[in-house]
């Protein structure tokens, strides 16, 4: 007989009560992690992996919870508050997915951590300190002398990610539920903190509850793996088994929905559309009362791009990417630098009413489809707004023709031109968008993230909307994105930033092959993870 | 994604949250219906019958000058239709007049009140008299009329510049919006009061120049939430998508920003809008406001304050101005709480 598991979680259910009736976020989800096991739940955003979490430390306050959680043979939904009190942060520990919020920023690092040693351990406050610092050692924290007296805006995020483990670990849990615990970090860092999570798991005996939509960590990390859609646990199984031979056709799926490259080739006389030389961004910052140094966010950037073909731009947060591209387009807040060339015309240069002509030629499309559409117009005046300023000679009818054929096109039907942004998914705001900027078929658009905000399924479908649209209209695009695999399928060509300054550029596939600059080399390596 | 064919704008959606606070939908109701009754006011309260038949002719004395000689008085001057002649003259068989429900203008003196002054409710005066005798509720009608038009407009005065101001700071942001804010610290630690002291003796008191100087500082509290929504709404995406479509700084101010920035706006008009009333009932309580002949709230609670014993004008003044304010403020409770977003 297997050891008694430390949790165990039968039928719960978890309603919310909303003025539109009883939602069920989470229905009759049962599963056990034992002592020192790795467990992963895993599904698309609204599946309900948080709220079960949540549900099982009874953190949730305005839902109705039914069902057992029997945590080390005691059922947690019979325990008063106090003794649910004494488990939390002491037997349970929790790690958000958000450092930045998660932690609170009126007290230094220390402070936080040394609260729950405290509180739970009863130890004085110079003890705690000392066990602070060795805790923020143990996560790998340079100088943690030093930093546990750091505010947590002082911490870059994925210290502020140790910092959170650190405090979590204070007392020593028995079971760590780690929820999305790098999806807010940059892809190196995700690395160091999986790995980080994995060795303190080895060192400690700790059970780990992980909580996350990445497939390729989740594989890499855990030992057996849930899979959650809409509420459910549709399947449960050990990671090996779970990937290589999955027995439902959600998990099917969702394993298999990695982008895939559906790019066409570019026409080997294709004319050059956009060219850049030592393209920088310049803004100006303030340094005492009057005077102001420059700060270039971007520098020295060298790029073509020919009709039909896409450049990926790839880099962390902060690289600069989301900048050149917009310097590319004019549309950056700070001051271009260098010599920009669009359909031959110099572009560095002109003012923003010269540029409005040619603005219908290249158009942008933007990662958060939540703040992308004005809330209050409809469909159909987002979308047709560019037609109107651009071809004033339309009709309305002609215009509304237009902007159902658009529609159709990204996968719409016209009964959405009289609805308003806030009715539609995250994917279905992202094809509004980008029918907004295909309509005017531009030359040249501009992909900010595009599809960083969506679930992996929706991602694909996205992903081969633009591949269908760039073949049938030979658009080119700039590509901006710090997902890997989709720059992979994606992109004809690639650089690679890093403040603000292009490390490696290349054919994608070659580089991908043999990257010749170590940041690419380390890119690469947490990509393949 | 719902699945029903209508889709409700944001401004549809927020009227029926409007509409489901009780309180603030029937307050909107009672005050409109007032504020539409006061408009009428000529026509419930004058000391001129609508219509009066005499001798085979019949005359509409409040929009003609009838004179006492053509009701069979003795003078050629205009009629006073509180003498008990000329009632008698009108009651007599086959003449006919029809009055209005209060029979006195705001400045009407009744010369044949039984009563000295200020007099008590009565049957001839419901809520009594001022101590000039002119009756307390066609000063209060009328009163309410000049309080809640003076009050509107002065809002919508105070909404234009401030949103246009506040737009400008937000949405360019910078030197623009740095010189801004020094103007308005500047403007706004003007000592408001003196200037209205200085002007009343300079010109001659009047609405149309308190509702300039009013104007001059009431705008400024409104231009700070339009530029912070402002600030908020020009760095969100869609702006930077409506200026990659082409659209000029105008276009994208009015089409995109302005609807989106218009909360605070639209949840601060009724609060403004008592504010402003508030204001110029205080100014002429302390005689600073319009000129004695206009009829007002705040003249009102001045001769209540001088007649302490004539409680029938403090006390009605008090009602009505309590009344109204408390109907803006539900208003304007129920709207702010309509156009929460948070709220479904």
């Amino acid at each position: 007989m297997p050891p008694a598991p430390l949790i165990e979680v039968d039928q719960l259910c978890v309603d919310f009560i909303g003025a539109s009736g009883t939602v069920r976020a989470v229905d009759s989800v049962s599963f056990a992690i034992a002592r020192g096991e790795k467990f992963a739940l895993v599904g698309e955003s609204g599946s309900g992996k948080t709220v079960t979490a949540l549900a099982m430390l009874r953190l949730l306050t305005d839902a109705r919870v039914s069902g057992q959680v029997r945590f080390a043979g005691r059922d947690l939904a019979t325990l008063s508050e106090p003794e649910l009190r004494g488990i939390r942060g002491r037997q349970i520990a929790m790690i958000f997915q958000e450092p930045m919020s998660a932690l609170n920023p009126l007290y230094s690092v220390g402070e936080q951590i040394g609260e729950t040693l405290t509180l739970h351990e009863g130890m004085s406050r110079a003890q705690a300190r000392a066990r602070s610092i060795e805790l923020l050692d143990l996560t790998g924290i340079t100088e943690p002398q030093r930093r546990i007296d750091s505010y947590p805006h002082e911490l870059s995020g994925g210290q502020r990610q140790r910092a959170m483990i650190a405090m979590a670990l204070a007392c020593s849990p028995e079971l760590l539920i780690a929820d999305e615990p790098t999806t807010a970090l940059d892809v190196t860092i995700q690395r160091q903190i999986i790995e980080l999570l994995d060795d303190l798991q080895r060192q400690i005996g700790m059970s780990v509850l992980l909580i996350s939509h990445d497939l390729p960590l989740v594989r890499r990390f855990a030992q057996r793996v849930g899979v959650m859609r809409q509420g459910h646990l549709v399947e449960i199984a050990p990671t090996a088994q779970l990937f290589d031979a999955p027995q439902d056709a959600y998990t099917r799926r969702l394993i298999d929905s990695h982008p895939r490259r559906t790019i066409g080739a570019i026409e080997p006389d294709a004319p050059q559309l956009l060219s850049g030389r030592g393209v920088g961004c310049r803004f100006w910052i303030k340094s005492g009362w009057f005077s102001r140094k420059p700060f270039d966010a971007v520098k020295d950037v060298d790029v073509t791009l020919s009709q039909g073909e896409t450049l990926g731009i790839v880099g962390e947060s902060g690289s600069g990417k989301t900048t050149l591209g917009m310097t590319l387009l004019r549309l950056a807040a700070g001051d271009p630098i260098g010599e920009i060339r669009f359909m031959g015309e110099r572009i560095d240069t002109s003012s923003q009413s010269e540029l409005r002509r040619l603005r219908s030629r290249m158009q942008v499309v933007f990662q958060d489809p939540y703040n992308a559409l004005s809330p209050r117009m409809t469909i159909e005046q987002i979308v047709g707004e560019g037609l109107a300023l651009h071809q004033p000679g339309l009709g309305s009818a002609e215009r509304r023709d237009a902007v159902v054929a658009m529609l159709q096109e990204v996968g719409l039907d016209a009964s959405a031109l009289s609805r308003y942004p806030n009715e539609f998914s995250g994917g279905q705001r992202q094809r509004i968008a980008i029918a907004r900027a295909a309509i005017l078929r531009p030359a040249l658009m501009l992909l900010d993230e595009p599809t960083s905000a969506l679930d992996v399924s929706v991602q694909q479908q996205v992903l081969e909307l633009l591949a269908e649209l760039q073949r049938k209209y030979a658009m080119s695009y700039l590509f901006i994105t710090h997902d890997l695999a989709v720059i992979r399928a994606m992109s004809h060509r690639m650089i690679v930033m890093k403040e603000g300054r292009v490390v490696e550029s290349g054919l994608t596939e070659s580089l991908f092959e043999s990257p010749t600059a170590d940041y690419t080399r380390q890119l690469l390596a947490s990509f393949r993870l | 994604m719902s699945g029903t064919a209508v889709s409700l704008t944001p401004g549809q959606r927020a009227f029926r949250r409007f509409k489901t606070d009780r309180r603030g939908w029937w307050s909107l109701w009672i005050f409109t219906v007032l504020v539409v009754l006061s408009l009428f006011a000529e026509v419930l309260s004058n000391n001129r019958p609508i219509a009066a038949h005499y001798d085979g002719k019949t005359y509409f004395p409040l929009f003609q000058n009838v004179p006492e000689t053509a009701l069979g008085g003795d003078f050629a001057t205009e009629t006073d239709y509180l003498d008990p002649f000329i009632r008698s003259q009108l009651a007599k068989p086959g003449n006919w007049a029809i009055y209005p429900l209060n029979p006195y203008r705001f400045d009407t003196i009744n010369y044949f009140s039984p009563s000295p002054n200020p007099a008590p409710p009565s049957r001839v005066n419901v809520l009594g008299t001022d101590d000039r005798g002119r009756d307390v509720l066609a000063r209060l009608i009328y009163g309410f009329r000049v309080s809640v038009l003076f009050g509107l407009a002065l809002t919508a005065i105070g909404v234009v510049i401030g949103v246009i101001t506040g737009a400008v700071q937000g949405f360019f942001g910078g030197r623009i919006d740095l010189f801004f804010q020094r103007f308005i610290e500047i403007w706004g630690s003007m000592p408001e009061l003196y200037l209205l002291l200085i002007f009343a003796s300079l010109f001659e008191p009047g609405v149309l120049i308190l509702l300039v100087i009013l104007s001059l500082f009431g705008w400024m509290g409104l231009s700070d939430y339009v530029r912070a929504e402002f600030l908020r709404n020009r760095n969100l995406e869609y702006v930077t998508a409506a200026r990659a479509l082409g659209l000029s700084n105008s276009q994208i101010i009015w089409r995109h920003v302005l609807p989106n920035s218009l909360t605070p706006v639209i949840a601060f008009l009724p609060f403004r809008m008592s504010g402003a009333i508030l204001a110029l009932t205080s100014l002429d309580f302390l005689g600073l406001g319009v000129p004695p002949s206009t009829p007002s709230l705040g003249e009102l609670l001045a001769q209540g304050k001088a007649n302490l014993d004539a409680w029938w004008i403090t006390l009605s003044t008090f009602a009505v101005l309590v009344g109204t304010l408390m109907l803006l403020i539900f208003i304007g409770e129920a709207l702010r709480s309509a156009l929460d977003t948070r709220k479904g």
